[in-house]
């Protein structure tokens, strides 16, 4: 085993700021939709609103980070070994099996965390967001003033974003779980609060598995 | 390095929840509503007084001698108010799905007096004219023109009960013709509050109580705030005030707005701008109307006519409010009440006499608008609900004789016939009765738009955005609200995964935990084993 610096700091920025983001937006969100009520419905969705610009402004810097660094390349999805990677979270893991694919610094991710990453990026956060963005622009402008998005009812663009919401919740309770899953069950998630992981040698082999 | 990491993170989490916590509006200093109060503040002065001048230093014996001694120097204010609908009691309008019509007092019904024909010689109270008694009324005699209602400042003057509208004979015209002026809160009042022949009967939200409130039942009206009169928003151009009606009026024109001060951006909170779109600022502005006196909520007609002993009588609640009364029915009554809401987009249609019913309850108003018409806004509105009276043959609704100085003149208030009553009316209308009546049942509309809460008590956002059958919105479909409506499908779904997913988690943990256990005890085991123990 080697003592590696996997995540940089700007990354850890980012994945803790998102996730507490996302972790807030789905509390206030949830209550302006009316699932419950801790808030009240008037702070929650000024805090939301609040909270979605910081988002949205996180995802830019983001975005210009993953480009910049080139760090995007980690998200490049393959087909290669990604059955045996589902294969040993659903089996191989119970039976003492071997991790199927190796975590270096420049290969963070397993082919099954590369497609779920990639759809988180690609399709998941843009279709929330964006739908987020309508939602808050919606045909509320006096028309007096400026544009009116009015070619969506409401009822479509609230439908999308609350599934948006859904799925995000269901991504965070599989992702929160599935870093339980490194050769000890909170060695991922210290690994991006420090950003050094301990990662397999090449020559040497462990008896546990890495990474989630 | 990692000190450093965790800083950051908590750090951005601090600023998050300090942001959030402290982005409240209170704080700043409205400047566009401190100019209003300033320029309202100053009220104005007259620049004249009307006591001095010499043609007010008379006798006058009666009030068109008044009329034609104001006419001597406004040469042509006469002209203007005789243009009023004030005075015409209609006016003529386009109406979607009637055409061009007129409308007003002479042919529009309520469901309280129910209507003015054939009851002039009372109804005429509220007219700005004198002597009228009947449908032959003059409208181009301008010495008719009651100038003294509306701008007597002196609150001596009163218009005589059954008098045609005349004023009464104790009042001395030539102190109220020596004291005329801007028209004060009373002289709208004397009968906009007490129209429906009480204090606050109709409208729910003008009523005498305006005349010295405080601020919790009108920002703008309090005696201890701006303390500002009718005129101030219903402005005057040439004796057409701004304003509309819609027991009455008919279309989005020159109407008094909360926008023409407050402009159509009032708050410091772009959400709450944005909501100016679809919702008018009356319906969070004013949270509940009758705040002081209680206001009449329905009128049942067909209870009407009991007698005991033969005389008419009147029956009080607890609280003093009148609930039955042979001449009327029986009614009920409410103070501090919630409004209905409805889409309005400024035009409405009424009951005309002659139309044939089309649906029950008979709209007497109907208040046009709906959420994809992009003139139309959530007003709050008071709904007077009631039975009338009505041709069950025709399927029109009737215009009865009520009022007569004395018996034996077809009126129901002192002949208890609803046949002689109705015949009489319908005749005097013009309108054929087939002689079979009946009773049907009437809505009318009355948008709220005063009372004006102050802001601290305005509606709050979970009033409406709520799940909640009391939502104030809760039965106004058509519309997507958050908070109120969500995708019922999409819910179950969605909670459908979320648990699921974390159901799948825990049964994942379970086995991964219960294997690490055998392997444990396995090697526990083989350890034993290897020592050769007895098992």
């Amino acid at each position: 085993m080697k003592r590696v610096y996997v995540y940089k700091g700007f990354e850890r920025f980012w994945h803790w700021t998102q996730a507490s983001l996302i972790i807030f937006l789905a509390f206030t969100g949830f209550e302006v939709h009316g699932t419950f009520h801790v808030l009240g419905f008037e702070h929650a969705a000024r805090f939301h609103r609040v909270a979605s610009w910081m988002l949205i402004s996180l995802i830019i810097f983001a975005i210009f980070w993953h480009v910049v660094t080139g760090e995007w390349r980690q998200y490049i999805p393959t087909t290669k070994k990604l059955l045996a990677q589902i294969r040993f979270y659903s089996i191989g893991m119970f039976k003492g099996e071997k991790h199927p694919t190796k975590k270096t610094e420049v290969k963070k991710l397993n082919p099954l965390q590369r497609l779920v990453y990639l759809g988180f990026k690609l399709v998941l956060v843009p279709v929330t967001v964006i739908s987020g963005i309508i939602y808050m622009f919606h045909k509320t402008i006096d028309r007096n003033d400026i544009v009116m998005v009015s070619d969506f009812s409401l009822e479509t663009v609230a439908f999308w974003h609350t599934l948006g919401a859904f799925l995000l919740m269901v991504f965070l309770v599989v992702h929160v779980y599935m870093t339980t899953t490194g050769h000890t069950p909170t060695s991922n998630i210290q690994a991006m609060i420090t950003g050094y992981e301990d990662l397999e040698d090449d020559a040497e082999e462990s008896e546990q598995q890495e990474v989630s | 390095m990692k000190k450093t990491i965790t800083v950051i993170i908590l750090l951005s989490i601090a600023v998050l929840v300090l942001i959030n916590i402290l982005n409240t509006e209170e704080e700043y200093y409205n400047l566009k509503l401190e100019e209003l109060k300033q320029e309202y503040a100053i009220k104005p002065v007259s620049s004249i007084n009307h006591s001095l001048l010499p043609e007010l230093q008379r006798e006058f014996s009666t009030p068109q001698e008044v009329t034609e001694t104001c006419i001597s120097c406004h040469t042509e204010r006469h002209k203007e108010v005789m243009n009023s609908a004030h005075w015409n009691w209609e006016r003529v309008s386009y109406v979607e799905g009637r055409g061009v019509a007129a409308a007003g007092k002479k042919n529009v019904l309520n469901n309280f007096c129910l209507g003015a024909q054939s009851n002039e010689l009372s109804c005429a109270k509220c007219h700005i004219g004198y002597g009228m008694t009947n449908d032959h009324y003059d409208f181009n005699n301008a010495r008719n023109v009651d100038c003294m209602v509306c701008h007597d400042n002196s609150d001596l003057y009163l218009k005589g009960s059954a008098s045609a509208g005349y004023p009464d004979r104790t009042v001395n015209l030539t102190l109220v013709a020596q004291s005329v002026g801007t028209p004060e809160k009373i002289n709208c009042g004397s009968c906009h509050f007490y129209s429906g022949g009480g204090n606050n009967v109709k409208h729910g939200d003008l009523e005498v109580a305006l005349l010295a409130c405080d601020r919790d039942v009108d920002v703008h009206m309090a005696a201890n705030g701006m303390d500002m009169s009718c005129v101030a928003c219903h402005t005057g151009e040439n004796h057409q005030l701004k304003g509309r009606l819609y027991s009455v009026s008919s279309t989005n024109t020159n109407r008094a707005t909360c926008e023409q001060c407050h402009t159509a951006t009032p708050h410091f909170d772009d959400i709450l701008n944005r909501h100016n779109a679809k919702v008018s600022c009356q319906a969070c502005h004013i949270p509940e109307y009758a705040k002081v006196n209680p206001t009449k909520m329905s009128w049942y007609w067909s209870d009407a006519g009991k007698l005991r002993d033969g005389e008419p009588y009147e029956e009080f609640s607890s609280d003093s409010t009148q609930e039955y009364m042979s001449i009327k029915g029986t009614f009920t009554w409410a103070k501090n009440v919630k409004p209905d809401y409805m889409w309005f987009n400024g035009t409405a249609d009424h009951y005309l006499l002659g139309d044939t019913i089309k649906s029950v309850p008979v709209q007497m108003n109907t208040l046009f608008g709906s959420h994809n018409d992009r003139d139309s806004k959530i007003i709050p509105v008071k709904i007077h609900r009631g039975d009338q009276i009505y041709d069950k043959k025709y399927n029109t609704l009737i215009q009865p004789k009520l009022f007569a100085e004395s018996k034996g003149d077809s009126a129901y208030w002192k002949d208890f016939d609803w046949e002689t009553a109705v015949a009489a009316g319908m005749e005097r209308v013009g309108l054929p009765y087939s002689g079979e009546y009946g009773f049907v049942k009437t809505e009318m509309y009355w948008p709220v738009n005063h009372m004006v809460a102050p802001k601290e008590k305005a509606v709050s956002c979970a009033e409406c955005h709520t799940r909640s059958d009391e939502g104030r919105l809760a039965s106004l479909a058509g519309f997507y609200l958050p908070g109120r409506d969500y995708n019922k499908p999409l819910d179950f779904f969605g909670s459908f995964l979320f648990f699921g997913a974390l159901i799948a988690v825990f049964i994942h943990a379970a086995f991964r935990v219960i294997i690490s256990l055998r392997r444990k005890e396995y090697d526990a085991n083989v350890i034993d084993y290897e020592n050769n123990k007895p098992e």
